[in-house]
């Protein structure tokens, strides 16, 4: 199957140069009582790389991420995070291998009974087990420093605005240092402005800790912004393939109706 | 569109029976592995606790006077109107106070965990410290369980305390009894077997409040609504527990005490 997704002008060279598999899925599949979600999702995540998921709601497109996560167990397929088989992990595999990914959710997800600092230390302290007070408010401190929210440690989450809270989300991830980020609809619900800094702050967040990211959006300024390659998802499965660029030039009809409104 | 699958009510019962002995078993397991969370403990028995002890102090207090102002009548008409002070001791420490304060606690503490881990759920909350790499229910789970076990015993031997106070302060508008000859009285009449059955099940009570509210919030569905229905369920099946469990403890108590 996986040679009928059409990748468009695959032989252009990516932005950044493509190097390891770190997420290797194959012929995936999910379904929610007899409503198959996922019929045969294929995706080669490469170290360092941004791969942009467009699809409609409902699609399966957070799905596929919650099963590379273990919150969910596909039904079929093969799904392997770092050369791990997901499916054949144990409790404590999957803690293990949950340590080297981030995963940023819609709303952001913040412990709203704990201020931004505690948010920031709970990974600290939890799941790397720092105990060294100076290198967490070292952690902190730099973390925040980066998605500029220096000032807003003290702060809980509900005095913040959804663009803080996303900021906030995304270092709470990033402190842990994760080799892969995933990202559900990172710019949802922002306004244009905001969803521009959030998305070029995945960019800097990419260069400065190296990660290689899936990022699900129907924010098409996002994906031209933080795409390496992008793939269309339709009725379970991803049927275009290809650079920004190359998908915006395409003939295919569904990947047309996505890049018509950008100039 | 695909056909929704009906499961029959009864093997729903089951399957939640089913989850329910699983995540007891992930409660217990999660208690000796890994840090326990000393901190977010002390924080929940203080919550659970402090934050319930007037609601539990007026309503105990209250009970103690209802209870002598409706006991006098009866107990006057067969001039048994000293025997008041051990008639409410008995009934209040061995009975009324636990399951009265149990119930307080269900519909404040119960309701209160459902709802914030329900919420909680909603917002992804639990979902985020899952894939950290975090163990929630090392977290939020074991601590909050175990917080009730301790504070409920704790608020129902201090609200038995308040609720006898209430019956002295009551027996006083109209007779006259020296708080000395009121208390002797009440220590007279009450003896281990009155006490410690009455102690060990409230533990039991709190154990099932905790765990009861924990479950509900966990198990709730992805939906506003859902946060309401987690605290609304919480505080019904925990209720209905503390009935169960009190004529558990009740046959029991009378097998091994009372014979």
């Amino acid at each position: 199957m996986e040679e009928e997704i059409e990748k468009v002008g695959i032989e252009k060279p990516l932005k950044r140069k493509a190097g390891e598999v770190v997420i290797e899925i194959k012929g995936l599949k999910k379904s929610f009582g007899n409503n198959e979600i996922l019929k045969n999702i294929n995706l080669e995540l490469k170290r360092g790389e941004n791969v942009v998921v467009l699809g409609r709601s409902g699609e399966g497109k957070s799905v596929t991420i919650e099963c590379i996560v273990g919150l969910l167990k596909p039904d079929g397929g093969t799904l392997k995070v770092l050369g791990e088989d997901v499916a054949e992990m144990d409790d404590r595999e999957l803690k293990e291998l949950r340590i080297k990914i981030g995963f940023l959710f819609q709303s952001g997800a913040l412990y709203d009974s704990m201020s931004v600092r505690e948010n920031l230390e709970f990974p600290l302290t939890r799941v790397l087990k720092i105990q060294d007070q100076q290198e967490i408010d070292q952690r902190i401190e730099e973390v925040l420093d980066s998605v500029g929210l220096l000032d807003a440690a003290d702060k809980m989450p509900s005095d913040l605005s959804g663009g803080m809270r996303k900021r906030v989300g995304l270092a709470r991830t990033m402190i842990v240092k994760p080799e892969i980020m995933l990202y559900d609809e990172p710019t949802t619900g922002l306004d244009p402005i905001t969803s521009r800094e959030i998305s070029e702050l995945i960019l800097n967040m990419q260069k400065k800790y190296k990660t290689s990211s899936i990022i699900i959006t129907h924010d098409m300024e996002c994906a031209r912004i933080t795409a390496d390659r992008v793939l269309i998802m339709d009725n379970g499965e991803y049927i275009a393939e290809g650079s920004f660029e190359e998908l915006q030039n395409s003939n295919n009809k569904l990947a047309a109706s996505y890049f018509k409104d950008i100039s | 569109m695909a056909e929704e699958v009906v499961i029959p009510g009864w093997k729903k019962w089951l399957e939640d029976i089913g989850e329910q002995v699983t995540f007891f078993i992930r409660f217990f397991r999660n208690i000796f592995v890994g840090g326990f969370e000393w901190s977010e403990f002390i924080r929940q028995c203080y919550e659970i606790g402090y934050r319930s002890f007037m609601l539990v102090g007026i309503t105990s207090f209250i009970m103690g006077v209802v209870l002598i102002l409706q006991l006098r009548p009866t107990l006057v008409q067969f001039g048994a109107a000293s025997m008041l002070p051990t008639t409410l001791s008995v009934s209040f420490v061995r009975e009324i106070g636990p399951v009265i304060i149990a119930i307080i606690c269900a519909g404040k503490i119960a309701s209160s965990i459902g709802a914030e881990l329900g919420s909680m759920k909603v917002t992804e909350q639990l979902d985020a410290m899952e894939v950290s790499g975090a163990n929630p229910l090392q977290y939020l789970v074991v601590t909050r369980i175990l917080a009730t076990t301790v504070m409920v015993p704790i608020l129902s031997v201090l609200g038995d305390a308040i609720g006898l106070f209430g019956g002295y302060l009551a027996l006083n508008l109209r007779d006259k009894m020296s708080f000395s000859l009121y208390f002797t009285k009440i220590i007279a009449a009450l003896d281990f077997t009155d006490f410690i059955p009455a102690f060990i099940k409230t533990i039991f009570f709190g154990l099932a409040i905790g765990f009861v509210g924990c479950y509900k919030g966990f198990h709730s569905n992805k939906g506003t609504e859902s946060v309401g229905v987690a605290a609304n369920s919480a505080v019904v099946t925990a209720s209905l527990w503390i009935f169960v469990i009190d004529a558990i403890a009740v046959q029991i108590t009378s097998l091994l005490f009372y014979k």
